[in-house]
């Protein structure tokens, strides 16, 4: 009960001060975020766009994990809790795609401009789409739950090639990037220490929150089965 | 050796009927002249006909390439198999089906697509061929997985590329880049780090596929 109310209250004080804090020239109060060159104001999505693209990932990794885990002991829960991370690692996707469509617009001029890490988001998102159009395909659970599974592999594989690899060594627009020398250093932490330390707080708090619905959404999955084969059982 | 009796197995029936053949050189035809027609009289860049050139490849391979598998679904004859070889035989005997179809396959794409196209000049010949191989070996093995997911999955037809489009970026990202380079005359050395995102793909979806058959064809 009481770690709810601390998240709560953890990511109400995260929004307002990833908001809220001015960014101002020379930070002098402990509530100043400095000016990144390039960036500005615009920099402030930082403490959202980014927990989202991190947990797209981090869904897409537990998705391809409870399918490896799945093909060892054939544990349908494990295929519930491949599908509850790829159904929030949809839903995060979709965020990132549309909070660095919307920050695009203001910082590089318009909303798509084909990007690396746009590219790559975007692939992503194909992948999850296939991954559920695979899914509805199949009538059988067990046949579904060992497709998907293999299909997750195989997509989570080939991914880095696009998601680590080619961003930092193909030049783009987007922050950290192979030729970023103004913006670049977001990645190598040119923040200064309060903007740093809101921003690990933002991500460890959408993290827990990640898990959280986690959790809830493939229990429900299992009680679910569990209530369709005593019903159809009679 | 089995896999190898596999293969002539396939050619064999294939022969019979020539029915992925036929409709795979159709579908070249019409998906070059569909590209002919939509550009007209119109003079198109250089780049536009490099990238055009894998869309023919694309969409050819991923008519033509399913059959594999689906076929000895819709034969009923997966079970045969499942019983006289083991996943890795029948793997094998598939892959290097799929991959003489995808050379041929190609090779044609590629005498037409010279022939039709003023633009579709390759400065750098040895670098195109090396493109050409390794990237048709990429596209052999990701669509042959991809096809026994799918014969799997009953056959679904739209299914194919909408599952195969998400692995296969990679590799045409990257050849439609490599084949610029050829293109434009780049020296071999500055297209290194493409070449070598290529042959990473490659090695790690053969891997990847021997390793993750077995899951695909035990019921």
């Amino acid at each position: 009960m009481w770690w709810k109310i601390g998240l709560f209250l953890l990511i109400s004080f995260v929004s307002v001060a990833g908001i809220a804090f001015p960014i101002v020239e020379k930070p002098s109060a402990w509530y100043e975020f400095p000016i990144i060159v390039g960036l500005e104001e615009n920099a402030k999505i930082i403490f959202f766009h980014v927990p989202t693209a991190w947990l797209t990932v981090i869904a897409f990794f537990m998705t391809a994990f409870y399918g490896v885990k799945f093909l060892r002991k054939r544990n349908l829960d494990d295929d519930a809790k491949s599908y509850a991370a790829a159904q929030l690692g949809m839903v995060f996707c979709i965020l990132a795609t549309i909070t660095g469509a919307v920050w695009a617009k203001f910082a590089w001029g318009s909303f798509w401009s084909w990007d690396p890490r746009q590219t790559s988001i975007f692939a992503l998102l194909l992948i999850y789409g296939a991954w559920f159009a695979l899914r509805s395909a199949i009538e059988s659970e067990d046949k579904k739950a060992s497709l998907s599974a293999v299909y997750a592999i195989i997509a989570f594989i080939t991914v880095p090639f696009f998601i680590f690899i080619m961003p930092r060594l193909m030049t783009g627009l987007h922050p950290g990037s192979a030729d970023d020398t103004t913006a670049g250093p977001v990645i190598n932490f040119k923040m200064n220490s309060n903007m740093l330390l809101i921003f690990f707080l933002s991500l460890a708090a959408f993290t827990i929150l990640y898990f959280w619905i986690w959790n809830i959404g493939y229990k429900s999955i299992i009680y679910k089965d569990k209530i369709n084969k005593l019903l159809t059982r009679g | 050796m089995k896999s190898y009796a596999l293969f002539q197995k396939d050619i064999n029936s294939e022969l019979r009927t020539r029915y992925a053949v036929n409709s795979l050189a159709m579908f070249v035809i019409v998906a070059i002249s569909v590209i002919l027609f939509s550009i007209g009289n119109e003079k198109i860049s250089e780049n536009l006909t490099g990238g055009l050139y894998w869309v023919v490849i694309f969409f050819s391979a991923m008519s033509g390439l399913a059959r594999a598998f689906v076929s000895e679904e819709e034969r009923g004859t997966t079970l045969t198999l499942q019983l006289i070889a083991s996943p890795s035989t029948v793997f094998t005997g598939k892959l290097i089906f799929n991959l003489i179809l995808v050379f041929a396959m190609n090779s044609v794409i590629t005498l037409l697509y010279a022939a039709l196209f003023d633009e579709f000049v390759i400065k750098n010949f040895l670098l195109f061929f090396i493109t050409f191989v390794v990237g048709n070996i990429g596209l052999a093995v990701s669509s042959t997985v991809i096809a026994a997911i799918i014969a799997k999955a009953g056959s679904k037809g739209t299914l194919y590329p909408v599952l195969s489009f998400p692995i296969l970026l990679p590799l045409i990202l990257t050849s439609v880049q490599l084949t610029l380079f050829a293109m434009d005359g780049t020296r071999f050395g500055e297209a290194i780090f493409e070449l070598a995102i290529i042959v990473c793909y490659d090695i790690i979806m053969i891997s990847a596929s021997y390793m993750l058959f077995d899951f695909i064809w035990k019921d």
